[in-house]
């Protein structure tokens, strides 16, 4: 497997849906390509830190604002 | 003697006995359903215009076009995911209104190769987390995705930030499944890149040093198209 090939499973190597025959062979590469390893741990942290992180607030009075704002709007739809 | 089994039965989602309520005129009923999703509406706006403003309008007009629509809502896929799909275009309509944004359209901006190949190989040590206070992570994280074409950074949100499933972003985008998975693998490899000048491990060299730049010039670029041969890394 090249690291081409690896890359075009990486997507699904995380959601735990590569072929089963392909699987073994993707698990070796990650264990012979240092670089490999490096791309599979570092984008699986890029995909942790973006899921852990609230990087926009969502501060109660915005969230009071808003939903009155919502709500007056659709009831004036009706 | 064996007990009669009782037919599987199949799980409902709650949001279905809502917008049936909302569908009958009940006010209370759609409100709870705006307070179940006003703040990931509220997040996706904000991811792809990255305003802040515009997100708050987008909320509303979302919201307001799904309650005006609510009849034309057929229950074939999930209430959010319709709900974020109406966002996601009034999210799209907001940049295109603007003159500072040259790429609009989830199909304009996806042949940038840029980031696409692995080029930094630094191990990421010690921890993110380690090396930054949350604020300054926080600024490092909004500046990195800011900086991905908008095609690419709504397929991140929704996949990735929001949790939605492969099939529910192609669903909310009006994209195949093969082209999300193949826009993903392109964001979260550019946002890896990104991330890298700031979480790599100290004393390495830059990227673009290593071997695998050389390397990679053979290397076939990741697109929407099939992947043939390829280089060693």
């Amino acid at each position: 497997m090249t690291c081409t090939d690896f890359l075009s499973q990486l997507t699904d190597y995380f959601d735990g849906r590569v072929e089963p025959d392909l699987l073994a062979e993707v698990q070796a590469h990650i264990c012979e390509c240092h670089h490999c390893e490096v791309v599979l741990d570092t984008t699986r942290q890029t995909i942790a830190i973006y899921r852990e992180h609230e990087i926009y607030e969502f501060p109660t009075d915005l969230r009071d604002r808003l939903h009155n704002a919502i709500m007056t709007k659709c009831r004036a739809a009706r | 003697m064996p007990a009669i089994q009782s037919p599987e039965t199949v799980e409902v989602h709650p949001d279905v006995a809502l917008v049936a309520r909302a569908k009958r005129g009940d006010t209370a009923a759609f409100e709870q359903l705006v307070r179940q999703y006003e703040r990931q509406i509220f997040r996706v706006a904000q991811h792809i215009t990255q305003n802040r403003e515009d997100a708050e309008d987008i909320a509303q007009d979302a919201f307001l076009k799904a309650y005006e629509k609510l009849e034309q809502f057929q229950g074939n896929s999930k209430f959010s995911t319709w709900l974020v799909r109406i966002a996601v275009n009034e999210s799209l309509m907001r940049l295109r209104k603007r003159k500072t944004s040259k790429t609009v359209s989830m199909d304009e901006d996806v042949q940038t190769e840029e980031g696409s190949i692995p080029r930094d190989f630094a191990e990421w040590r010690p921890n993110p987390e380690q090396l930054y206070g949350q604020n300054e992570l926080g600024e490092i994280l909004r500046k990195t995705i800011q900086g991905l074409p908008p095609g690419f950074r709504t397929v991140f949100t929704l996949r990735d930030v929001e949790n939605l499933s492969t099939e529910e972003t192609a669903e909310a985008l009006g994209l195949s499944v093969p082209a999300v998975k193949s826009r993903l693998l392109r964001a979260r490899l550019q946002l890896r890149e990104r991330l890298s000048r700031y979480f790599r491990q100290k004393g390495l060299p830059p990227a673009g040093d290593v071997r695998g730049a050389d390397l990679l010039k053979n290397a076939a670029p990741i697109g929407d198209t099939q992947i043939n041969g390829g280089a060693k890394l």
